[in-house]
């Protein structure tokens, strides 16, 4: 799971707690210029781009729908994905990436991820979780997961299939 | 039967309360539309429009008026209930953690003024008591709409704002009720109890909120939005109206329950009561304008025009004091200052509160004056700090 993701820098998120609204998420790019999602309890978000010269300042603000939102996130979503399974398979031929549902009545939905022991019992590894249409890549032993969670499952085609019936409740 | 009876005894009556309500709220409705398409906050529109067809206004309303008082203090109450739905008991406990200290200045800074100018027009302590508290508290309905507009909710300073905010509407809490005692005219000691028992009823809900949120959710549960709407609001007058019987105010008591519901069931009551807190709050500061008499405007007007003089400086310093203490850079700290400047629906709630209970009248038209001036000025110098920069291009 690591050594697949090792490429991946580690990006700060900054989050601010605006009371009465929601929060608000700013991450610094590498090239320097500073974004920001406003998350809104109504369920809006905001697109922030920071502005280059006074860094406290927001330079535009684009309101998204939460439809808006979803698909925005699908699309950059999608596209690390991609770019991940063709470095994946380009090095490793027989390798597949699928993503797996966890149904309501997952025994898992509401545990740990480490609770599914998926990579001892089948070698696969979940390299990503994908909730509400925005993912958690690398998602730790001690990641809680929810039903209708998708996880993101790289491994032979056969390990996936065990994941899919333990992630079912179909074995042990 | 006889429901049908009944209206048909007050028939004209009727008729003509209908038809003055009904061209008040159309009027109203016109006004949101003017006020959306001018980006600017409704309540001084509002405010306006009662004076209008106040006492001695345009147009006299004779009717309505004692509808509209009745649903002004509902109004109150939707107004308050709403605040305490929207901030959640840890966010409140941790806003008092970390602004506690700008707060106590921003109480200090704001509140004097408008006690010295009442104390100096010789109106006496209670509405000295009064002023502080229409001067001290910014309208977190204009400004929290302004951040919007302006598209300043990602700014780094815009928390600093928010829990400026926050600080002052957890000191309403307290404020209020010693307002309420102080108005009742009781004594030192009947002061004391009501402030005591408002800041142990706020220290219970608060400790009760965080602890066992989901039990106090429970008494309004449910999955339906109809029952929910009455159970949230049945439960929100009842606890006013106990609250007002303790003598710790409706408003105090709103809030209250506002801060006790959590979770989810606190996001569809936001939902529900929304479209009726809209109603009354209208009603409530067209209320405000139509027993404000236009007349006293003009006499208050120099004594308005000096407080919001003071009273915006003080709040620029607290803003630039509460930025500067949060890392902020200069012209964060400028944008922070000058976005406080507003005072809105506490100020007017406060005002009426006080002429309510008989306390100096000219408070009322001067509020009416402050708040419109405060508003106006803050719209006005919350543009100026982008102004002063060259524009990205693409806007």
């Amino acid at each position: 799971m690591k050594t697949s993701n090792d490429h991946v820098e580690h990006i700060d998120i900054i989050s601010r707690a605006l009371p009465g609204i929601g929060i608000c998420q700013e991450l610094e790019l590498r090239s320097g210029r500073r974004i920001g999602i406003v998350t809104r309890r109504d369920g809006l978000r905001d697109l922030v781009i920071y502005d280059a010269e006074d860094p406290d300042a927001a330079r535009d603000q684009v309101e998204l729908s939460e439809d808006e939102a979803g698909a925005v996130a699908e699309i950059l979503g999608a596209t690390q994905l991609v770019v991940q399974l063709s470095a994946l398979q380009r090095q490793a031929t027989g390798l597949h990436v699928e993503q797996l549902p966890i149904p309501a009545n997952s025994p898992f939905a509401g545990r740990t991820l480490g609770d599914t022991q998926t990579r001892t019992r089948t070698g696969a590894s979940i390299v990503a979780v994908i909730r509400q249409g925005s993912a958690t890549p690398s998602p730790g032993p001690e990641f809680g997961l929810q039903s209708e969670d998708l996880v993101v499952v790289v491994g032979t085609e056969e390990a996936i299939d065990q994941v899919a019936a333990i992630l079912d409740g179909k074995t042990g | 039967m006889t429901l049908a009876a009944g209206s048909a005894s007050t028939g004209p009556h009727i008729a003509v309360l209908l038809i003055e309500l009904g061209a008040i709220l159309f009027g109203l409705g016109i006004l949101g539309r003017l006020a959306k398409r001018l980006r600017l906050p409704v309540i001084p529109l509002y405010l306006l429009a009662g004076l209008a067809f106040g006492q001695g206004g345009v147009l006299n309303l004779s009717a309505s008026e004692n509808f509209i008082s009745v649903a002004a203090n509902i109004g109150v109450i939707l107004l308050l209930v709403m605040l305490g739905l929207e901030y959640s008991a840890t966010e409140l406990i941790s806003s008092l953690r970390v602004q506690a200290p700008v707060g106590l200045i921003d109480g200090l800074l704001n509140a004097i003024p408008g006690a010295a100018v009442a104390l100096l027009a010789g109106w006496g302590a209670t509405a000295a008591v009064a002023l502080a508290g229409i001067t001290w508290v910014s309208s977190s309905g204009v400004i929290a709409k302004t951040l919007n507009d302006l598209g300043r909710l990602g700014n780094r300073e815009t928390p600093t704002i928010l829990g400026v905010l926050v600080i002052e509407d957890l000191a309403m809490a307290i404020y209020l009720p010693l307002l309420t005692a102080l108005l009742a005219a009781g004594g030192a000691l009947s002061v004391l109890i009501a402030v005591l028992i408002a800041v142990g009823t706020v220290a219970v809900v608060l400790v009760a909120a965080t602890r066992f949120g989901e039990q106090i959710t429970a008494l309004v549960s449910a999955k339906d939005p109809e029952s929910l709407l009455l159970g949230m609001f049945g439960l929100t007058l009842l606890v006013a109206g106990v609250a007002e019987q303790l003598k710790v105010s409706a408003a105090v008591g709103a809030f209250l329950v506002g801060i006790a519901v959590s979770g989810s069931v606190a996001e569809t009551a936001v939902e529900v009561l929304t479209p009726l807190r809209d109603l009354f709050a209208a009603a409530f500061f067209v209320f405000f304008g139509l027993s404000t008499k236009p007349g006293l405007l003009l006499g208050v007007l120099p004594l308005a025009l000096l407080l919001t003089l003071i009273c915006s400086s003080t709040k620029i310093a607290t803003g630039y004091i509460a930025a500067r203490r949060s890392g902020i850079g200069r012209r964060g700290r400028w944008r922070t200052a000058v976005a406080l400047i507003p005072r809105g629906e506490f100020s007017v709630v406060v005002a009426a509160l006080a002429v309510g209970a008989g306390a100096e009248a000219e408070l009322g038209p001067l509020t009416a004056c402050f708040v419109l001036l405060t508003i106006g000025l803050g719209a006005l110098v919350n543009r100026l700090p982008d102004r002063l920069r060259p524009q990205p291009s693409h806007r």
